[in-house]
């Protein structure tokens, strides 16, 4: 048997299915590779590996009994610590929950389970998945398997690190500003995020909820789109869940991997072209638009005047909405309580428990959100923020009259080294320059590799129409059947 | 006198976003918040260059309004389970520090 934890999810099911190999050997083979190297990575902040093999025996018990294989069964899965996870302790990249151990499984670990995926773990962060390194969880860094001393994007690095790393062939990640996307990019591996509402928030801790989408990464862009389609789809317990039917991404990604982009209409912001990006992004990304040219897709110029603001309306809309949410960590209910001597109030240990709890950039989210949402303040900052993510709405629409998808790179610049934008905040907040209207406007977007500057991965990013993500997975399947998948170096 | 722009927040209003945020800041940290708040909302404060007195306000992109469910009974939570993660507990209800000031010497 070849190497299994090379394999893409795809390779790994068929293999199950057919009796090749076994649930428990794939998921032996990738406990074994994160005892191997994630002590070099830290992709990992809690590795469940008796939850992992119980649930591939059940494969393979279900298997020996003749039962019908879902398209994902037996393959492993890493969960971003940002879902709920029964019994198997979910702390956000936070200390204010450590050591919890949430009562309920959120839906989309519901689904993973229901679809026979085996979850691994629960995969680092930046705190409450805020940040754009993985530099801001409380429990170290994550690294980037292409170059350990650079940071694996963010928040979700520990994800895309445990798939560049051949640690997972799956990972779940939730994207608010790019937390999916741009890790993607800057570790050569695939990250989408579905439409809001695509897929369910219960049991994701909240951080902003008006932006927050949970989303499917990989290695292949078919692996994305069958991880979306297990998790996707209506949620009667998250009240702002899509009742359509979802798209049918799989279909899209087989169609894109025919190399035929004739007829489809693709999108460059001009407002993008070489807006503070590396000479390198771009250029690599300038490649990327010759090779979608050359699979027939037909290139033109959009104009969306409004998305220069997209990056300070974000940063005042979502500090607001976690300022609220995050009120709930008031020491009484759940994780940490710090100060309780029985001489200090309430408000006093509520304080305290919070000051030792939030690590300084959730701090500051916090103090930037409640002053824009301060009287006298409301008006010019946060009510002005909705007002320009109405125009940034319009834009998207004006521009998708004219094309299918619009195209970008995802990030502007490479995988940085560690430590270098941690003391100037606002530096940091630009990685998310190129991912954030998306969110904005609630559609979806996916990262797909398109090549390398200086030795490091650059992502293409597509983003599509609401409800359209079968669009994106097209163009995205299309760009890989050409360029390939990226591969690190050896560890 | 510093050539420098006018600061958006003083030392003094970061301490009073930290006490609304019940945050108990150390004095070092208010010295470095108070710089670092003072370039993210200069950063920000971008969002007022654009005309939108007429545009209506975005606080959600999914056009969903009252979504009920079926009022029916469905399983939850034990009391057990809900207490679960608790700091401190005590007759099935999570016991708080004291809330209202009291006379010590009473």
């Amino acid at each position: 048997m070849s190497d299994l934890t090379k394999l893409s999810a795809v390779e790994i099911a068929g293999l199950v299915a057919s009796g090749q190999t076994s649930a428990v050997e794939v998921t032996q083979a990738h406990l074994d590779r994160i005892a191997a190297v994630d002590g070099r990575i830290n992709a990992f902040l809690h590795v469940d590996s008796e939850g992992a093999l119980a649930a591939a025996r059940e494969v393979d018990a279900q298997r020996a009994a003749g039962a019908q294989l879902g398209p994902l069964a037996g393959v492993p899965v890493a969960v971003k610590d940002v879902l709920t996870t029964k019994g198997v302790p979910t702390t956000v990249g936070s200390k204010i929950l450590e050591g919890w151990r949430p009562p309920y499984d959120s839906t989309i670990v519901q689904r993973l389970r229901d679809a026979g995926t085996v979850m691994l773990g629960k995969t680092n962060m930046d705190e409450f998945a805020m940040g754009s390194s993985t530099e801001y969880s409380a429990y170290g860094p994550t690294r980037n398997p292409w170059d350990t001393d650079r940071i694996p994007g963010g928040s979700g690095g520990g994800s895309a690190a445990a798939l560049a790393a051949y640690e997972a062939p799956l990972a779940i990640g939730s994207d608010t500003g790019g937390s999916i996307r741009q890790p993607g990019a800057v570790t050569g591996t695939v990250g989408a995020k579905p439409t809001y509402g695509g897929t369910s928030r219960y049991g994701l801790v909240a951080f902003s909820s008006s932006l927050d989408t949970p989303g499917p990464c990989a290695r292949t862009v078919l692996d994305a789109a069958l991880l979306h389609e297990a998790i996707g789809g209506h949620d009667p317990r998250d009240s702002t869940s899509i009742a359509a039917p979802m798209p049918d991404v799989v279909a899209a990604a087989k169609l894109g991997a025919t190399g035929d982009l004739t007829g489809v209409r693709l999108g460059i912001v001009s407002e993008f072209a070489g807006e503070g990006a590396e000479p390198g992004v771009m250029a690599a990304f300038h490649e990327a638009v010759d090779t979608l040219t050359k699979l027939g897709a037909e290139i033109v110029e959009v104009s969306c005047p409004h998305f220069k603001y997209a990056l300070p309306a974000y940063y005042l809309i979502a500090p607001s909405e976690c300022s609220s949410n995050l009120a709930r960590f008031d020491g009484v209910r759940f994780g940490l309580r710090v100060g309780d001597d029985g001489n200090r109030s309430l408000e006093e240990v509520m304080s305290l428990t919070r000051e030792a709890g939030f690590g300084p950039e959730v701090k500051r989210r916090i103090m930037i959100g409640t002053y824009a949402l301060s009287s006298g303040y409301y008006d010019a900052y946060y009510g002005q923020a909705q007002k320009v993510r109405t125009l940034i709405t319009r834009d998207f629409t004006a521009a998708f009259e004219q094309v299918d998808a619009l195209i970008s790179p995802t990030t502007p610049f490479v995988a940085f080294p560690l430590g270098a934008r941690t003391s100037d905040p606002y530096q940091m907040y630009l990685a998310d320059l190129f991912t954030i209207p998306t969110n904005l406007y609630g559609g979806p977007g996916i990262s797909v590799p398109c090549g390398l500057a200086d030795g490091l991965p650059v992502g293409l990013q597509v983003m599509a129409p609401t409800m359209a993500d079968d669009r994106m997975y097209r163009v995205a399947a299309a760009l890989e059947s050409a360029v390939g998948t990226l591969t690190p170096p050896t560890l | 006198m510093k050539g420098a722009p006018m600061a958006a927040i003083s030392r003094e209003e970061v301490a009073h976003l930290a006490r609304l945020s019940r945050l108990a800041v150390t004095e070092e940290e208010l010295d470095t918040f108070a710089g670092q708040l003072d370039v993210i909302l200069q950063a920000v404060a971008q969002v007022g260059e654009v005309a939108a007195a007429d545009i209506p306000p975005t606080s959600h992109s999914v056009p969903l309004t009252n979504v009920f469910r079926e009022d029916v009974v469905t399983p939850c939570l034990t009391p057990q389970e809900a207490l679960s993660g608790a700091p401190d507990a005590e007759e099935q209800r999570f016991r708080v520090p004291r809330i209202l000031d009291e006379d010590v010497a009473s």
